[in-house]
């Protein structure tokens, strides 16, 4: 049984301008000790997601799902206490800006403690020990002086490297990462996403990563979701997603990256924009951007389809080697 | 100082490229420091945001400076702009010394450059219109009539690949990628020989990321503009640089063509760099040499070369010895092992 078993998963938003879908029938499955990524530009629902899976969602967006299951727990029927008992302790979240996530009024040192006083129920000497233990373990120098540093005082790494003490303080059996490494530089990237990935096989953790970027994901995941205006556009192992990928937007996607046109002087691109509230296309919701849409297309939504050791929503896969982006062919 | 051990009146052959494109930018040991108040007992401290940085910039061309936050790129870009003067050095645009001008001589030299911010939520008035956000420029540099403005700005929306009727929208009606070329159009607006760009690309998802590279590169090949382009992004750098500078705490540490540098970079923090961008080909990856430590604080700078503390080639000398910037295998590097690097 998977730890985190999601079947159907959308999530809707009320906005003045009507109902607004953000996450569109999503299936999501994380093994123990799992790192799945789920890679998407903005709008694509990935983060809407994550929140929907931490139940951390605003007021105004309601969760619709067939199934929504961590550890065998029913999380759609499961009363808020319990529910609160789970998250943060089982189930972690790491954020994209630890600037902001952080509290400025309170040292890192308490914000770690608060974590583990109220889910771990220690106090006074071992409480503390603890919170240092963890900011070695994340590679803090001088853990002892850190835990009364305020969050101003520490650099950007820093401050996320106390965001995952946070998250680890009491053995999650699932981290969910959001954009862990965006705000930060290239060198302090590697540092953090090396960290994750030994904090991840150290425990046995499952992870989810969440990135739009796809060298990322390649170099961290073990299986990967794209998503695309809300849905689910292909999930496939990483090897096998990168080298042969089967949905046009993958595709396209990794062909309009720069790393893959080198020597080449146009960068072959994605015609058009992600489509908004008001402007779905009745069939495929790439279409409009997709060199080999046919009428089929444009009048029919996919489904999910099987294809080589994943699924694809779309009707005909790219066979192998088929160029997908605008202008590649040059 | 010893990255004066270049002189920037016989740059090397190697920069130059057998290039006889105009240079329309010349630095030359460019320094910006600004005092820092510590308390109120104790004295001034120095910030070197910007540390004898000189290179030159050709028509047509495009110069990548690269390097983390708080190395000294955003400075750089604001000396160049003259937004703020240099607190030592010269700057010349095609051939005029900029330092010193007066304020009506600086009026003038400010058209030949101009700036793309990385945010286009931020670069962007909210509260104006495209039409006049485009006509600004023109309003305060030019004496064209209102129906002349409104004619170029319309003209260089098309030519940024934004349609005539949307002149009169305002800048929340566009997405990312369309902000951005609206800040490119601006940027364009007085006919600029050079544009800074500073991160213009990494807001942006990469879909639009392409199309925006394309954009600017197609711009270049018919204005015949000069870039410096400022990013983090080595393989958005790869696409689009001619010649590349990385910098490390307010000063160039490898400075040379760009396929010199690539193929083999000299210094350790160009291969950590390298290293540290994640690749989607397997096959590209590079060994991993992991970063040790942050950035040190630039008020209290490490003594000898400033990146030994987290090199991991670093030997006793160069924690002693600053590294002068010097030529090794056509280009220039700031490192004693320069040689030994394979």
């Amino acid at each position: 049984m998977p730890l985190l078993d999601i079947k159907n998963l959308s999530v809707e938003f009320t906005t003045r301008a009507g109902t607004f879908r953000a996450v569109d029938g999503i299936d999501l499955t994380v093994d123990e000790g799992e790192v799945v990524g789920i890679v998407g530009e903005s709008g694509s629902g990935k983060s809407v997601t994550s929140l929907a899976v931490m139940g951390l969602l605003g007021g105004n967006g309601r969760i619709i799902a067939d199934r929504m299951s961590f550890a065998g727990t029913d999380l759609l029927t499961l009363e808020p206490s319990k529910r609160r008992k789970i998250t943060g302790k089982d189930v972690a979240m790491v954020f994209q800006e630890p600037m902001t996530s952080l509290n400025p009024c309170f040292t890192v040192g308490f914000q770690i403690m608060e974590t583990l006083r109220v889910h771990e129920g220690l106090t006074g000497k071992a409480l503390r020990h603890r919170a240092i233990d963890l900011l070695e373990q994340v590679g803090i120098p001088a853990p002892e002086t850190r835990l009364s540093a305020f969050p101003h005082q520490l650099s950007g790494g820093m401050n996320q490297r106390v965001m995952i003490a946070i998250a680890i303080a009491c053995n999650p059996r699932l981290l969910v990462a959001d954009e862990p490494t965006t705000a930060l530089d290239v060198t302090i990237q590697k540092q953090i996403l090396d960290l994750l990935v030994r904090l991840q096989k150290e425990r046995g953790m499952a992870l989810i990563l969440i990135t739009h970027d796809m060298g990322v994901v390649a170099e961290t995941a073990q299986r990967v979701a794209v998503m695309y205006a809300g849905q689910l556009a292909e999930t496939r192992p990483v090897a096998d997603l990168f080298a042969r990928p089967r949905h046009p937007y993958t595709g396209a996607l990794l062909d309009a990256l720069p790393e893959r046109a080198l020597g080449k002087r146009r960068l072959p691109t994605i015609p058009g924009m992600v489509p908004g509230i008001a402007d779905r296309p009745a069939g495929c919701l790439f279409s409009p951007r997709c060199r080999f849409a046919t009428d089929r297309c444009r009048a029919e939504r996919p489904a999910l389809l099987d294809v080589d050791n994943g699924r694809a929503r779309c009707f005909y896969p790219l066979p192998d080697g088929q160029v997908a982006a605008e202008g590649a062919i040059q | 100082m010893t990255t004066d051990a270049l002189n920037p009146d016989v740059l090397p052959d190697f920069l130059k490229d057998g290039d006889d494109r105009a240079v329309v930018l010349e630095a030359r040991h460019l320094r910006k420091y600004y005092g820092v108040k510590r308390g109120v007992f104790k004295p001034m401290a120095t910030v070197k945001a910007l540390d004898g940085v000189s290179f030159q910039l050709r028509a047509g061309r495009t110069l990548a400076v690269v390097g983390e936050s708080g190395c000294g790129k955003s400075t750089l870009a604001r000396s160049v702009t003259m937004i703020e003067p240099p607190s030592s050095g010269e700057l010349h645009y095609d051939g005029r010394d900029v330092v010193g001008r007066s304020a009506a001589d600086l009026k003038e030299l400010r058209r030949t450059v101009q700036m793309v911010f990385q945010n286009p939520y931020g670069s962007l008035n909210p509260r104006k219109t495209v039409g006049s956000i485009l006509t600004e420029p023109l309003v305060i540099n030019t004496n064209l009539s209102k129906d002349e403005r409104r004619e170029r700005a319309v003209a260089m929306m098309g030519k940024v690949g934004l349609r005539a009727d949307q002149v009169d929208r305002y800048p929340h009606m566009f997405s990312g990628g369309q902000r951005q070329r609206i800040a490119i159009a601006r940027a364009l607006m007085l006919s600029p020989r050079v544009v800074v760009a500073d991160e213009p690309v990494s807001a942006l998802d990469v879909s639009i990321q392409a199309q925006v590279l394309n954009l600017m590169m197609d711009l270049q090949e018919e204005l015949n503009l000069a870039y410096l382009f400022i990013s983090h992004d080595l393989s958005v750098v790869r696409h689009i640089a001619d010649a590349i500078m990385v910098m490390y705490l307010g000063k160039p540490v490898e400075h040379g063509a760009k396929d010199v540098v690539f193929a083999r970079p000299r210094h350790p923090y160009t291969r950590i760099l390298l290293a540290a961008t994640p690749r989607v080909n397997p096959a590209l990856r590079l060994e991993r040499v992991v970063p040790k430590g942050e950035l040190p604080s630039p008020l209290n700078p490490p003594p000898g070369c400033s990146f030994h503390k987290r090199c991991p080639y670093a030997t006793e000398r160069c924690g002693v010895e600053v590294p002068a910037l010097r030529p090794v295998d056509d280009r220039l590097v700031a490192c004693h092992h320069a040689e030994q690097m394979n």
